[in-house]
């Protein structure tokens, strides 16, 4: 492989690092089109504008506008009906600017070659995820979220595979790889596969997850090491948020990863050669494949790069949890309908005016109210913490973000207060004058079907989501009741509630990465992620927000609502 | 009782009008589970269709002045229509020639929505309403039946001593018909198809009528509905049994080989739905002037070309089947759907209403192009059936089936076409859980519905001859 091999190539190659590594506060539109097009692409530029919901304090931005551009090679050997794109996100400051110039000197030597049989796409977008959010949906020419872009130009084929590159020094000691897309949507493995025998090949050391690969799987030490990997995995996909520019690919069904320089305190370094010698075969291998990958897997987690869990091992334990709901809310059926026929049978001889099936009677009356009002609960947590923010400025000094954050702490509060004072009036007449517990036994019942429908769907479209939530709602969920010591269960509920899960979840995570918060921290850190949550929602489409809010939030007021019945 | 009545009206009114102005009516209105061919509104080819019926009419139009020239009332009246539509359609019809495929909507659908086609959201909730309507006045006078036919069979002590609590009471029934017009109208599958403008809304009015006015006992009334029904989706011809066994029923005659009676009333009936039949296939044929829409339309229904997946149980059978092959198991597969008429035709003989209910149910399953709005229908009948519920064996782990299966749909669907990481064989495994989840609740019912009756006749309490306490099986 030729690449970069002789020193004027080098030379150029230094000069553009030295260029780009220049402060910049914007993406240099005009320079890098007429670099692109002095190396032989054909190069278009798109333009978009967003206007954020409420202004996003970690990225410091609100009102968005930004130019994509992207150069063609058009393959010699086929027509354009098929591309591969390598992307390179730009955030507002200059962090990525080794990575444009290493797009930049690939895309030279490419051109030099005449065995592409897929168009590359070489994409440098402006203000990171947006950008490429921005550029995908013109290029599919759908409109999902609002963003307001210039149609594009010029187009290759159908994308096959992306892969985008992120590198903040020009020296790196590893790469690091990320598969985890929106909604916790994964790249086919094959595509880790090729870029681990690259690695391999070229002696580039990779980790995962920012964790080398465990050498020794006999002794203790390996397994541990892999758990750790493994569970960061799962805690990232279940954030369902996209972890890299590839994330946004993954939802058009291209295969994607991201791949990250680390330059840590190692001694031995790699040149951009090494990583530019490593995506050049990715490129040639993908440049030879007939079909989309499609035969592997699509569903693994993953303890180090070269082994996986497959779906058939890890789904029988999401299985089993939902099955203790399933069970639970079998034995409560059966408690209902032998209650009913206790009813009925010392009645005896007055049992033509036995009404209703009292079953029926009970859950038309008691049930409608608590589901109605934890439904609205959802409801108004989902929406009022948006719509909501200008009157909450006015009133309140705080800034938007803020208030939307502490609108939505305020409303998840307020729930826990409401749902239990309000079904009592409704409720009483009917049931003390049937046996008192078949009021909450009904409503738990329903719960704890609610519950593992929704686990069970989520379970299937992002595993580690659906088994985080199941590992910590079931339990309270199946022994929630209005009996025996219920402080305990009370205190139980609530620190198994989708929010608290959440705070765990990241104090967990910096836990794992060696890098322990501190109680004040945490919170910030929970407030932050809340705000991105909503913002990732509103921006890309992310459904952990709508999920949270409008299923199992309103789901776990139930069995709030159980516990607390009178 | 009319009040409640007007309140689910409003209250579902509401619900479609909000699911109309928001942005899941497009959503709903792709998802296969929802509208299929058949059933599918798609604008811009009705459109397109719209330009061609419409020089038909201008045809039709020339013909009736022709005629009308020697009724000057007549033609004054035929002058202004033919201004008003030659100013609106002027612009509307650059080149009007024929679709080159008919495509699978019977004409007078057609013919109904050129004119209604910019209310169509209105029509859909209208044909929501009328249809619980009539189901609300159809069960309220079938209770009203059953009521009057208990009373007259304790009189004449046909029940056996120790059924007390079986015998059904006014005040139970009483809500019952309001329970039906909720059911319908407030299930979500009813909901989903309105929103969606499936056309299978409409064939659920038209068997809604012919079910109200078969209980009412007009034979004419019932036959015209029901041949319209045919018309629209074919196998509600299969009703015809019940519909003529309660018609007979109600006018006392047995059912027997022997009695003239039977034989000249069913040959009445016959003749009124054949006769109003090819009244509307004739009026169709007058409309298009060809009879392309017969092989288009039932012949869509009967060969079953377009294998688009949906919740039947054809598609992926027909998708994965060897060519030579398909026409013999479409033969087997489209029997399947009319072969139980005569088994049940036969049990039920005394019951022809849940005798309706049943064969509307496996039409719902078995067809060739089944939507939830078919389900929905069936579903609205459960509450009639309140008095078995206390001989359903397995309701809670049958309602939990279909419930998952429900939501399981667009969950797979989605694996499978957006994130590629399941196939076809995940969306049709729930298809077939959920058809088996349907046909073991509709069984779950028969067996209720046998196990009442034969406890009516018979005693609650059956012992075995060993003195232990009996169990019923179904043979």
């Amino acid at each position: 492989m030729g690449l970069l091999s002789d020193p004027v190539r080098r030379r150029a190659l230094a000069r553009l690092v030295l260029r780009l590594n220049a402060p910049l506060w914007a993406l240099p539109v005009a320079w890098l089109e007429r670099t692109m097009r002095s190396v032989g692409l054909e190069v278009y530029t798109q333009s978009f504008s967003r206007k954020l919901p409420f202004p996003d304090e970690t990225h410091e931005r609100y009102m968005v506008s930004g130019t994509n551009v992207y150069g063609i090679l058009r393959a010699p050997r086929a027509a354009s009906t098929e591309s591969l794109v390598l992307t390179v996100p730009c955030g507002s400051d200059s962090t990525n600017s080794q990575a444009v110039g290493l797009l930049l000197a690939l895309a030279a030597h490419f051109r030099g070659q005449i065995y592409w049989a897929k168009d590359i796409i070489f994409l440098v977008t402006e203000h990171d995820l947006l950008g490429t959010e921005a550029w995908l949906e013109a290029y599919h020419d759908v409109n999902v979220t609002g963003m307001q872009s210039s149609p594009l130009q010029g187009r290759a084929g159908a994308i096959q595979a992306a892969v985008a590159l992120e590198l903040s020094s020009d020296v790196v000691t590893s790469l690091d790889v990320a598969v985890e897309g929106l909604n916790g949507q994964l790249p086919n493995l094959d595509l880790l596969n090729l870029f681990q025998t690259f690695c391999q090949k070229g002696g580039l050391l990779c980790t995962l997850q920012g964790k080398l690969q465990p050498q020794d799987w006999t002794s203790l030490d390996g397994p541990l090491q892999g758990l750790q990997t493994l569970l960061l995995m799962v805690l990232r996909q279940a954030s369902g948020r996209p972890h890299g520019s590839h994330g946004l690919f993954l939802r058009y069904r291209v295969e994607a990863l991201t791949l990250r320089g680390i330059n840590s305190f190692r001694q031995y370094k790699y040149d951009l050669v090494a990583v530019g010698k490593a995506l050049e075969g990715m490129f040639r291998k993908l440049n030879h494949l007939l079909e989309r990958l499609h035969q592997s897997f699509f569903l693994y987690l993953l303890p180090a790069l070269s082994r996986f869990v497959s779906i058939g091992l890890y789904m029988p334990a999401a299985g089993f949890l939902l099955l203790v709901l399933g069970l639970k809310a079998l034995e409560l059926w059966m408690q209902l309908h032998e209650a009913e026929v206790g009813l009925e049978e010392p009645g005896g001889a007055p049992g033509p005016s036995v009404p209703l099936p009292p079953s029926q009677g009970v859950g038309l009356a008691s049930l409608v109210a608590p589901l109605l009002i934890s439904q609205a609960m959802g409801l108004a947590l989902y929406v009022l913490p948006v719509l909501g923010q200008h009157v909450a400025t006015q009133h309140f000094p705080v800034a938007e973000a803020e208030a939307v954050v502490l609108t939505l702490l305020a409303i998840y509060a307020a729930g826990l207060a409401l749902p239990h004072n309000t079904h009592r009036p409704l409720s009483c007449r009917v049931v003390s004058t049937q046996a008192p517990d078949r009021g909450w036994m009904a409503l738990k019942l329903v719960a704890l079907i609610y519950l593992a429908l929704q686990l069970g769907c989520i379970a299937l479209t992002n595993f580690s989501l659906g088994f985080l939530l199941a590992t910590t709602m079931v339990p309270a969920a199946a022994l929630a009741k209005p009996h025996g010591p219920r402080t305990l269960y009370a205190a139980l509920l609530v620190l198994t509630s989708p929010a608290a899960t959440l705070l765990g979840s990241l104090f967990l995570w910096r836990e794992l990465q060696e890098a322990p918060l501190s109680l004040a921290e945490g919170w910030q850190l929970f407030l932050a992620a809340l705000a991105q949550g909503v913002l990732e929602h509103h921006t890309y489409g992310a459904l952990l927000f709508p999920l949270l809010s409008l299923g199992l939030y309103p789901c776990w007021l139930l069995f709030w609502n159980v516990l607390f019945w009178k | 009782m009319a009040a409640p009545l007007a309140l689910v009206l409003v209250v579902a009114v509401t619900v479609r009008a909000a699911l109309f102005r928001s942005s899941l009516a497009e959503f709903i209105s792709e998802r296969v589970e929802v509208v299929s061919p058949l059933s599918s509104w798609k604008r811009e080819w009705l459109k397109a269709f719209h330009c061609w019926t419409w020089e038909y009419l201008h045809i039709l139009e020339q013909y009736f002045m022709k005629v009308s020239f020697c009724h000057p009332g007549w033609s004054a009246m035929a002058q202004s229509r033919l201004t008003a539509t030659s100013t609106s359609q002027v612009q509307a019809t650059p080149l009007p020639q024929p679709p080159e495929q008919l495509g699978p909507q019977t004409p007078l659908i057609i013919y109904l929505f050129h004119f209604l086609i910019d209310y169509a959201e209105l029509v859909f909730m209208i044909t929501d309403a009328l249809t619980a309507i009539a189901l609300y006045f159809a069960i309220q006078d079938f209770n009203k039946v059953v009521f009057k036919k208990q009373k007259l069979l304790l009189e004449l002590d046909q029940y056996a001593p120790d059924v007390a609590e079986l015998i059904r009471t006014p005040m139970e029934m009483r809500y019952i018909p309001l329970k039906v017009a909720l059911f319908y109208l407030l299930n979500p599958y009813t909901i989903l198809s309105c929103v969606a403008k499936s056309t299978c809304a409409i064939n659920n009015t038209l068997i809604a009528f012919f079910i109200l006015t078969t209980i009412k006992g007009s034979a004419f009334l019932s036959a015209i509905f029901l041949a319209l029904a045919t018309y629209q989706s074919l196998y509600p011809l299969t009703l015809f049994v019940p519909g003529l066994l309660y018609l007979l029923q109600r006018q006392y005659i047995p059912v027997k080989m022997k009695s003239k009676a039977f034989w000249i009333f069913s040959w009445e009936y016959a003749m009124m739905y054949v006769g109003s039949l090819v009244v509307i296939v004739c009026l169709s044929f007058f409309l298009l002037s060809s009879w392309d829409f017969i092989p288009a339309v039932y012949g869509f229904i009967l060969s079953v070309p377009d294998l688009t997946p949906n919740i039947g149980l054809f598609w992926y059978f027909f998708a994965e089947m060897f060519e030579h092959f398909s026409l013999f198991f479409v033969c087997v597969f489209q029997i399947n759907v009319f072969f139980y008429t005569i088994p049940l035709a036969i049990k039920l003989k005394e019951h022809p209403i849940f005798f309706m209910f049943i064969q509307i149910a496996i039409i719902a399953i078995f067809k060739s192009y089944p939507t939830v709005g078919d389900v929905a229908l069936y579903m609205a009948f459960f509450p009639v059936w309140n008095h078995l519920y206390r001989f359903l064996r397995n309701i809670f782990v049958l309602t939990c089936i279909i419930i998952v299966c429900s939501l399981l749909f667009p969950v797979l669907w989605h694996l499978w076409i957006y994130a590629g990481s399941a196939n076809s064989n995940f969306f049709y495994a729930i298809t077939l859980t959920f058809n088996v989840g349907q046909i073991l609740l509709i069984s779950d019912y028969f067996y209720a519905f046998l196990r009442r009756e034969y406890y009516l006749t018979h005693g609650l309490y059956l012992t075995a001859k060993d003195g232990t306490e009996a169990m019923l099986v179904l043979k």
